[in-house]
Parts: C-alpha cells; sequence; structure tokens
C-alpha cells in the first residue's frame, strides 16, 4: 500500500501537463537524491559535512572536462563521476579520521575542501577558471541532453531509487550498524571490533560518489558549469537542510525535506523576487529545525504520535 | 591467557600506574581492586587498547598486543565494558547488542538472532525494542555485559559492572558473572565491592597510587595489612589489630 502510493507519487509528473510542473517535479526529486546523498553519511554516520558541495563539483565539472576534452560520451560521465568524487571523499575522510576529527571540526574541514576546490577551479585552466565550461547542445539521449524534462525526471528518479536503496541498506546491513554505532558513540564502538577509520572513510567515499553524479546530471541539464555553481556554499547547505527538515538517519527524511523545502521555496519566490532571498530563507529554516525539531519532521511525527 | 608486564603510564606529572605485572590465567576470574585514583582503569585502558602505555608489555594468547588499536583487540578476542556505561542511546537494546554480534558474523539476520538471544540470556529480553536510553542503572550494566557477549570473546574485561546496583541487583549479577565464567570465558574485573569479589574471583591484584602493593586469594588480600592501610589510611591496621 504504503509503495503503491509512493509509486503513483512518483509517476504523477510524467503525466503533468506543462513541462515547467515537470521541471518542479524534477528539481524537487532531484534536491531529495541530494539530500539522500548527504543523508548517507551526515544522517547515517552523523557525519556531518557543510561542504558536500566539494562532491558534486567533482562530478559536474568530472562529466564537463571528459566529454569537452577528450569527447568521451557523457553518460560515462555517471561512473567516472562516482569513481572520482568517491575518492575526494576517501581522501577528506582518511585524512579527518586519521586525525580524530569529528563534530563541528569535521563539519569545518569539509567547509574549508569545498573553499579549496572553489578557488582552485577558479584559477586553473584545467577547468577553464572563472569563465567556466559550456557544454556544446546536442539534443539526443545518447548524449544524455534531453529536450523534455520528463526524461530528466527519470534519470533523477532513477538515481534516487539508487541512493534511497542504499540507504535502505545502512538500516539493515552490518556496515549500516557499525557506522550507527560509531555516530552514537565512538569509544563503545570500537570496543566492539568497530574500525573507526575505515568505517567512516568508506561512508563518505560511498556518498561522495553517489554526490558526485548528480554533478553529472546538472551539466547535462543546463549545459554549463563554472566555480561557484560547481563548489558553493549554497548548494552545501541546501543538501543537508533537505536532509535535516525531514529527518537526518531516517530513509525518507530526505524525500519529505526536499518536498517541503521546494514548497516554502518556491511558494515565496511568488512573493518575494529579492536576489538572495532563498539562502536567507535557508538560514532561517535551519535555525528552526535546530532548535525546534533537531530530529526534522520524521522526529516530530513520532513525537506527536507519542504524546 | 593475558600477560602484563612492567606497564607503566604517565599523564604530565602523574604516575598513574607503575611497573605493573598481572597475568589471567584461561578459566578463572582475577579481580583487580583499590582505591579511588588507583590506577585500574589507565591500566584497563592500556589492556584494551584505548590508551598507550609508556612502557611495559601486554601479551594476549602468547601474541604481543601492545599499542594495538581497541578493535583489533576486541577481533583477537578480548572485549572490554566500561565503568560509566556507554549505550548507544539512539539504538534499541536489541540494536545495541547487534554491533557485538557483528564482530563475528556479517549476515544480519543470524546477528540479530544472536543478539536477541544474549539479550534474552541477561535478562534483558522485555527491553529488547526499547531504546536503550530507556534502561535503569542495572539494565545499562547488563547492557554492556551483552553488547561484550555477543561479541564471542575468550577474555572479558569487566570494568565495575556493579557500582551504582543495590544488593538484588549485585547478587543477580554476581551469578551472571559466575555463569558466564563457566560458560568457558576467562574474567578479568575492576571491581570495588569487597564482598563481590570475595564471591568471585580466583585471584585478587591490589592496585594502590598506580602501584601494585598486594596479590592472592581474596581471603589473603581481606586480611593483607597493605590493603587495609591502602584503603582506610595509615596505621589502620593496626588500629583494627588493637581494637579486636
Amino acid at each position: 500500500m504504503k509503495w503503491a502510493a509512493i509509486a503513483a507519487l512518483a509517476a504523477l509528473p510524467f503525466a503533468l501537463p506543462s513541462q515547467s510542473l515537470v521541471n518542479i517535479a524534477m528539481l524537487t526529486a532531484f534536491s531529495a537524491f541530494l539530500g539522500q546523498c548527504w543523508n548517507i553519511a551526515g544522517g547515517f554516520g552523523g557525519l556531518t559535512s557543510f561542504g558536500h558541495a566539494v562532491f558534486f563539483g567533482t562530478g559536474a565539472y568530472t562529466g564537463a572536462i571528459l566529454q569537452t576534452r577528450y569527447g568521451l560520451n557523457p553518460w560515462l560521465g555517471l561512473p567516472a563521476a562516482f569513481v572520482l568524487g568517491a575518492a575526494v571523499g576517501a581522501g577528506i575522510g582518511a585524512a579527518s579520521f586519521r586525525a580524530g576529527l569529528r563534530g563541528s571540526y569535521f563539519a569545518l574541514v569539509t567547509l574549508a575542501f569545498a573553499e579549496v576546490f572553489r578557488v582552485l577551479s577558479n584559477s586553473l585552466d584545467f577547468t577553464r577558471g572563472g569563465l567556466g565550461i559550456n557544454i556544446p547542445l546536442a539534443l539526443s539521449w545518447r548524449n544524455f541532453q534531453f529536450a523534455d524534462r520528463r526524461a530528466t525526471y527519470a534519470v533523477v528518479l532513477a538515481l534516487l531509487a539508487f541512493a534511497t536503496a542504499a540507504a535502505t541498506w545502512l538500516t539493515r546491513s552490518r556496515f549500516g550498524a557499525r557506522l550507527a554505532a560509531l555516530r552514537e558513540n565512538e569509544d563503545a564502538a570500537c570496543a566492539l571490533g568497530v574500525d573507526l577509520v575505515r568505517t567512516k572513510t568508506l561512508a563518505l567515499a560511498l556518498s561522495g560518489g553517489l554526490t558526485a553524479t548528480a554533478g553529472v546530471v546538472y551539466v547535462q541539464t543546463y549545459l554549463y558549469i563554472d566555480p561557484t555553481i560547481a563548489f558553493g556554499t549554497e548548494r552545501s547547505v541546501e543538501m543537508l537542510l533537505v536532509a535535516m527538515i525531514g529527518g537526518a538517519g531516517t530513509i525518507w527524511g530526505p524525500l519529505l525535506g526536499a518536498v517541503v523545502l521546494h514548497l516554502v521555496a518556491d511558494l515565496s519566490r511568488n512573493f518575494i523576487a529579492t536576489p538572495g532571498f532563498a539562502p536567507m530563507l535557508y538560514g532561517v529554516v535551519l535555525l528552526l529545525i535546530v532548535a525546534v525539531m533537531p530530529q526534522g519532521l520524521t522526529g516530530l511525527w513520532e513525537r506527536l504520535k507519542r504524546a | 591467557m593475558l600477560d602484563i608486564r612492567a606497564l607503566s603510564k604517565r599523564f604530565g606529572g602523574l604516575h598513574a600506574v607503575r611497573d605493573v605485572a598481572l597475568a589471567v590465567p584461561e578459566g578463572r576470574i582475577v579481580a583487580l581492586i583499590g582505591p579511588n585514583g588507583a590506577g585500574k582503569t589507565t591500566t584497563f585502558a592500556m589492556i584494551a587498547g584505548f590508551i598507550r602505555p609508556d612502557a611495559g608489555t601486554i601479551t594476549f594468547d602468547g601474541r604481543d598486543i601492545t599499542g594495538l588499536r581497541p578493535d583489533r583487540i576486541a577481533g583477537r578476542g578480548m572485549v572490554r565494558t566500561f565503568q560509566i556505561t556507554q549505550p548507544f542511546a539512539g539504538l534499541t537494546v536489541a540494536e545495541n547488542i547487534r554491533v557485538g554480534a557483528f564482530l563475528r558474523t556479517g549476515d544480519a539476520a543470524e546477528a540479530t538472532a544472536r543478539a536477541r538471544e544474549t539479550g534474552t540470556r541477561l535478562g534483558l529480553g522485555p527491553w529488547l525494542d526499547r531504546s536503550a536510553a530507556a534502561l535503569t542503572v542495572a539494565g545499562r550494566k547488563r547492557l554492556e555485559v551483552a553488547r561484550a557477549l555477543a561479541t564471542r570473546p575468550r577474555l572479558l574485561l569487566l570494568d565495575e559492572v556493579m557500582a551504582g546496583l543495590n544488593p538484588s541487583e549485585i547478587h543477580e549479577i554476581v551469578a551472571l558473572i559466575r555463569a558466564i565464567r563457566d560458560s568457558g570465558i576467562t574474567i578479568l574485573l575492576i571491581e570495588h565491592i569487597m564482598q563481590a569479589v570475595a564471591a568471585l574471583a580466583d585471584d585478587v591484584y591490589v592496585l594502590a597510587q598506580g602501584a601494585l602493593i598486594a596479590q592472592g586469594s581474596p581471603r589473603d588480600i581481606a586480611n593483607n595489612p597493605a590493603v587495609i592501610e591502602a584503603y582506610l589510611g595509615r596505621g589502620a591496621a593496626a588500629r583494627l589489630a588493637a581494637d579486636a
């Protein structure tokens, strides 16, 4: 019953009459996917990253550079971005976790990494610096460029399903149990034989690899990438916000969070057209969550059910 | 089975543990006792790999494990519990124990079954699906032991599992520890409660101000003047003898 409802909801946008409505559905699913990617490390593992854009940007540039410079088929950008994103995640993870960083220190390190990547991509010729990279328009499914937003939506939906399956696996597997144990109490987990550095690093690599594939989808949809879009803080904040609104560390949290955030953001845009309003709104929402419902909407629901 | 030689640890100017040597033979219950601040927990932390000793060697099963990481030591079959209980508060009791069970199996269903079975054996049956945060002190102590047992250790390090329990709870846990030993698991325990040590231990080591001051059977230890002075102050043994 639950599954049928979810499937029906996910399929609904295919029947929507206008491309702009489909676009909203696609963007919502895209946010949900990014939130779910963050959730794998940040929610289930308690690795609260403030710089997940580092993976998104790595993926975006991987996809863009591989096709413009090396003429690779853009579809191959997906696996390539996954591998590179995972490698970046493993690198950041190994360095941070070996040094015993956690909590807000780890958050700061990830933020710093994203900034370093932004500055690098802004100054290197390889990434065409601040000019950014344009992808030549060549609409065809073979070229991973779609005229119809419904096709993009289908791709995003598939990725979202994959990430959600990974999250579900975390709630059932040994790896997930160890990750949760580390999130709850590191000393106790280590005493029970959990390898801290290995487990956390793998979680960040998995999360980073998945996040990077989103970068490829972005590039194929908007045909342009520059350092701020790729590695900007707004992306990092949106990802963690989506997961936290819905409920970090839960399977459905990011999906719920994405729907709510997009409803709020898109509706408010109709009334307030000031540029820079979205980041401000994100700030307010983040404050409210931390103060009022640290467990997100899922946690709030559980609390109301008990009360 | 466990052999410790010349173990030392300094924290700045404080010589927390000095030249400690002790042996835990297979199949026995060995107790490490001493007044507050004697260095018991530091010794434990070094044995389990949480603190690196400045000097000395720790041999488990004939292999040197000095300086090994805690998770590696757990993998070799020696697992500790914590004096200040460290539950995974956001998880259920069964999920807590399952983390331990996963050390010996990658199969989720098998780990779950073993966790529930271990929890039930330790009297946590009714709480298995409740949050670990909801447990009483006695329940948390049992959870510590259950998690450690679920890893199928060969040597169990128990750090004050009776502290904070009432007499009937202590009585139950003493029986439990004895049952664990009878199932073939060797035990090294830190304890404050002499009555429990006397009832359980085959061998007792006494630590005071970081150094071993006595070793022997519980009966020997209870009559040892050095031990009485360590607990009650200088001259206490003589005063007690005079009063008698």
